[in-house]
């Protein structure tokens, strides 16, 4: 086990991503007020909180759907006041959502294809008469995309259009179009909700396995205290849109400000 | 169906992404082109093309255009025979004005022209979804109907204002007889489905398909709903448009502006809700239905020993339609094309339960 951990100590880098000072507001409510923290590279970092804490805003930040009132975000060496959904992209960043947002009338197999679409550069004449370059390129892609239909075992299931599979194959189709994108960090919004253990089992040894083998960095929020101790570096801690800890799992537990968060405060 | 499809494998992604994978579907494929371009010219007389066929094949591209926006992209349109007018207009005025064009590179600058006019059209698709899209698409309708109405340019100053075309000739050929434009449309229709298809199948198609379904999730991924929805506006009238030129110059002959009103962009939506949002098939079947329901309406009750009047049954013929509309948008929202894939698929089990 700390053998483990050390390789994975070791492999943990400098800072890919920084969020600093973000607020975020629509219209009186306030999201988020004056958030800061940062991710390093290859590292998982949990995001926690209780309900309305603002963790699924703060993704949306990151990925450009929201553009904060304050605060920047500083990736890969650049400083952004705010991002735009596609040049997040671009730029190698994924995500997958809380409540599912997939292509409901699409097979599984053209859920994954579509985060390959970035990559894909043959012109609408070529796809029209699906000749040469177009033909070549459908094949690459649907190669690598073979690949991560293979490492998250959904291979049964290609041609089934994604709105007739059960909930916890959906989660595992959002993570595979997420990593199709081979993103250099991946969002993960609320991976487990819903699930039953063996299913949260799985999920748990997917993310770990992009992690190690891809080491792609990854961002997640859960609700499952267990889930998080378990798997994250580092955690953050938002209530009520504040930072309110961050450190390593053992650190937050004992944190007192979280405790109060989650246990409650008498008056 | 009587075959089975056991022990056909594919080995290649290749393979696995041809339009007809089941050995059987292709042959019966081949079967039905010779049926459609060497036994039905042979047999059947010039009434069937003429009211039956040739529309059926004109509007199945403009059917295929529409469902490549709407079943497709999920973009509404409410008016799309504005842009088969101005494909059709497009294509008069080039023939008029630069006779030495061949018909085949008008037809492409016509619908390239109608795209043009489409895309315009689509811009307000990047602000608005739904139900006000529709309407926004409305003004399109009703724009273009007066332009042409009311610019005497477009109709080369005629006094009725409607356009007469002459037979088409191409390559030394004179497409006049039914049978021989029968033969022209199909094979164009062949070729559109076969892009159509190809679009659907490509990354394009699976933006389009990602914006309807899901447009917050496919700007995450990547997809730019400007060029998704542009794109998609512009290959739907580019169909249109073409579909529109082939109407005027194969189907009417003559027209004047009113021929492509707003009960023709209707017609063609009821077509791709009729025959199955999202398929290409579908559209046929849906062509088919509206070209042929007036037709059965007409005809039946005199056989059965039961005539009816033309009033009577234009009117039966709205209220069937409208039955239609309500039954498939309740009972089966995909259409026929829906319904004949439940079939099939049954079939490839029957009579064994397993």
């Amino acid at each position: 086990m700390s053998a483990m951990e050390n390789d994975r100590a070791g492999r943990i880098g400098g800072q890919i991503l920084a969020v600093e000072g973000v607020s975020l507001a629509f219209g009186g409510v306030k999201a988020l007020s004056d958030v800061s923290f940062d991710v390093r590279e290859h590292e998982v970092r949990a995001i926690i909180g209780p309900n309305g804490a603002g963790k699924s805003s703060m993704l949306n930040v990151i990925n450009g759907v929201y553009h904060p009132q304050k605060g920047t975000i500083r990736y890969q060496g650049r400083e952004y006041h705010h991002m735009d959904p596609h040049e997040v992209a671009v730029s190698g960043i994924a995500r997958t959502f809380q409540s599912l947002a997939l292509f409901k009338g699409m097979s599984v197999l053209d859920n994954i294809m579509t985060g390959r679409n970035l990559r894909m550069r043959s012109n609408i004449l070529l796809q029209a008469l699906r000749i040469g370059p177009a033909l070549r390129e459908e094949n690459e892609h649907r190669e690598v995309v073979e690949r991560i239909i293979d490492f998250l075992e959904i291979q049964a299931y290609r041609k089934t259009p994604v709105g007739r599979l059960p909930y916890g194959l959906q989660k595992r189709v959002d993570l595979a179009r997420a990593l199709a994108m081979e993103p250099k960090i991946l969002l993960l919004d609320e991976p487990m909700a819903g699930m039953n253990i063996e299913e949260k089992q799985d999920m748990c040894r997917f993310i770990l396995d992009v992690n190690d083998e891809f080491g792609t960095t990854i961002v997640l929020i859960e609700h499952d205290m267990s889930v998080v101790m378990d798997i994250s570096d580092r955690v953050v801690v938002l209530d009520y849109g504040r930072k309110i800890g961050d450190g390593t799992p053992d650190e937050v537990r004992g944190n007192q400000a979280v405790i109060d968060a989650y246990l409650g405060v008498s008056h | 169906m009587i075959y089975r499809e056991n022990g056909q494998f594919k080995s290649s992604y290749a393979a696995d992404q041809q339009m007809l994978p089941i050995g059987q579907d292709r042959v019966f494929m081949v079967a039905l082109l010779v049926f459609v371009f060497a036994v039905l010219p042979a047999v059947l007389g010039d009434y069937v093309f003429l009211s039956l066929l040739i529309p059926f094949l004109i509007l199945t591209i403009a059917a295929i255009g529409l469902n490549l926006l709407v079943g497709y992209c999920g973009q509404i349109s409410l008016g799309h025979a504005a842009f088969m007018a101005v494909g059709a207009y497009a294509a008069y005025n080039l023939v008029l004005r630069v006779p030495q064009l061949n018909f085949l590179l008008v037809l492409v600058l016509a619908g390239l022209v109608a795209a043009a006019v489409g895309l315009v059209f689509g811009i307000p698709s990047l602000r608005i979804k739904g139900l006000y899209l529709g309407v926004a698409t409305l003004a399109a309708q009703f724009f273009i109907d007066w332009v042409f109405a009311r610019v005497k340019w477009f109709t080369n100053y005629a006094h009725s204002g409607s356009v007469q075309t002459a037979p088409i000739e191409m390559f030394g050929w004179t497409i006049d007889s039914p049978v021989e434009k029968y033969v022209f449309l199909l094979s164009l229709l062949i070729v559109f489905t076969l892009i159509a298809k190809n679009l659907v199948r490509s990354h394009i198609g699976r933006e389009w398909m990602a914006m309807r379904d899901m447009d917050v999730a496919a700007e995450v991924i990547g997809i730019r709903p400007v060029y998704a929805k542009l794109t998609a506006f512009a290959v739907s009238s580019f169909y249109c448009g073409i579909a529109g030129a082939l109407w005027g110059f194969m189907h009417l002959g003559a027209w004047e502006p009113l021929a492509f009103n707003l009960t023709l962009s209707l017609n063609l939506l009821f077509m791709i809700i009729i025959g199955g949002m999202g398929s290409v098939l579908g559209c046929y079947f849906g062509a088919a239905f509206i070209v042929v329901l007036p037709i059965v309406l007409n005809q039946v009750p005199a056989w059965i020993g039961f005539p009816i009047s033309t009033a009577m049954a234009s009117h039966l013929e709205f209220m069937i339609f409208g039955a239609l509309i309500v039954f498939f948008l309740v009972v089966e929202p995909n259409g026929l094309a829906r319904l004949w894939a439940i079939g099939k698929e049954k079939l490839r089990l029957w009579p064994f339960p397993h």
